[in-house]
């Protein structure tokens, strides 16, 4: 293995939490996940020594996802799996429970290109340079959909919708 | 088009939920939070969002990873045994380490318990202070860094950890071991309490999250990088978890 098999392999369970995230579905993310890993095993030789390894690899996903997704319209939805199973481990205070599997559930009902920020930026911790990077679109475009999908979802699970910071449409 | 002052805001808000503003955007941001209840409304949903990615989806990176993800394909047959041998190895310190933690083996824990112990016993010594937690408070962040980090020998910086929640208080230095330790206080806004714990530790390996409990204290503790870190609070493993998370990224290297 080299340093570059070696950065890979590291990242491959950040790749598995964000394919969960995305996908719902524990086959479904490997899946993802493995598809992704092929592919950049396949074009490490275009990866440049020193750039972002987790950009790139996101990138890669970003694609592989967005292909599957053309692929499997038409077909019924796979993502049937009960929200709380994938978090059998967790064990967080009972009270919360129910408010995430709410915004885990809202999460899935934003358009796609929102869900993927929103998980990019708030789950996987990319900064907005990185994330534009792995979309291919401009910073202020990451920006804009950030703060409308926030604000979307929180709409969708407070109760009555919310006054709120005003957003721009 | 230009963005108005509300897609500013919007921006600036967004960035510090993000731990993207730097320190003196972020005290001024902070300054305004505290006097505007609908934006403090929209700080304290936003965080609440990404918990819930957190706390849903985080346990995904402890699960063992497939096999036949970890592979790069088309590996010639030794490598492919080379690679299976090393992943029995690393099952079986998994399963080794993992049974001596739920078993509190003595043994085990011998070594590490003095410094986790002492970073539960500061944290219950000064979060429960309602007056005087720190010693230099988080408007004064760069100072208080500054003094910390020539005291340890060692350049360290207070973690943002607003994706969790939880706002910098400020800071204090401690008695450690050879040299002395830092404790950076964090709040969130039902007024819970968690403190970081930074010593130095040149052990060359770092060491993975480990757990201790001190009364209602719970402990999460790590070796990386030439530190040793715990981070103490009165919550669920799944947050302090969560928040134990946003450090690790942010430390360099």
């Amino acid at each position: 293995m080299d340093d570059r098999d070696r950065q890979i392999v590291e990242l491959i369970p950040r790749l598995r939490r964000y394919a969960r995230a995305l996908t719902r579905n524990a086959d479904q993310a490997d899946d993802l996940v493995q598809d992704c890993l092929e592919r950049a095993w396949g074009r490490l030789h275009l990866w440049r020594r020193g750039s972002n390894m987790r950009a790139w690899l996101f990138t890669i996903m970003h694609h592989v996802h967005i292909n599957t997704r053309r692929r499997s319209q038409g077909r019924p939805d796979r993502d049937s799996m009960p929200d709380w199973e994938v978090a059998a481990g967790v064990q967080p205070i009972q009270e919360q429970i129910s408010e995430f599997r709410g915004i885990i559930a809202a999460l899935h009902r934003l358009p796609e290109e929102q869900k993927t920020i929103l998980l990019l930026i708030g789950l996987e911790g990319l900064t907005y340079r990185e994330a534009a990077e792995v979309l291919g679109v401009p910073i202020g475009t990451v920006m804009s959909r950030l703060a409308r999908g926030r604000e979307r979802l929180r709409q969708m699970t407070e109760e009555g919708g919310s006054l709120a910071v005003k957003m721009s449409s | 088009m230009t963005p108005g002052p509300e897609a500013m805001l919007d921006d600036e808000l967004n960035a510090y939920i993000d731990g993207q503003l730097d320190g003196v955007h972020r005290a001024a941001f902070e300054a305004r939070i505290a006097v505007d209840p609908v934006l403090a409304r929209a700080v304290a949903a936003y965080t609440k969002q990404n918990m819930a990615f957190h706390a849903v989806f985080d346990p995904v990176l402890r699960e063992p990873v497939p096999a036949a993800l970890r592979r790069r394909p088309r590996l010639r047959r030794r490598e492919m045994l080379r690679l299976a041998a090393a992943a029995a190895v690393f099952l079986a310190i998994g399963i080794g380490v993992g049974w001596r933690i739920g078993h509190g083996d003595t043994a085990s824990s011998l070594s590490l318990a003095g410094w986790p112990e002492r970073a539960a016993i500061a944290h219950t010594t000064f979060a429960a202070d309602l007056r005087h937690p720190v010693e230099v408070a988080a408007p004064e962040e760069d100072h208080l860094v500054a003094w910390l980090s020539k005291r340890l020998g060692a350049p360290i910086k207070a973690p943002v950890l607003t994706g969790a929640g939880f706002q910098l208080m400020g800071g204090r230095l401690l008695p450690d071991a050879a040299t002395p330790a830092a404790q950076f206080m964090y709040q969130d806004h039902a007024g819970r309490r968690v403190t970081l714990y930074v010593r130095i530790d040149r052990q060359p390996q770092p060491a993975a999250f480990r757990w201790a409990e001190a009364g209602k204290v719970v402990v999460c503790y790590w070796i990386d990088g030439g530190f040793g870190y715990a981070l103490a609070g009165e919550m669920s493993r799944a947050v302090l978890m969560s928040v134990a998370h946003l450090v690790h990224q942010q430390i360099p290297g």
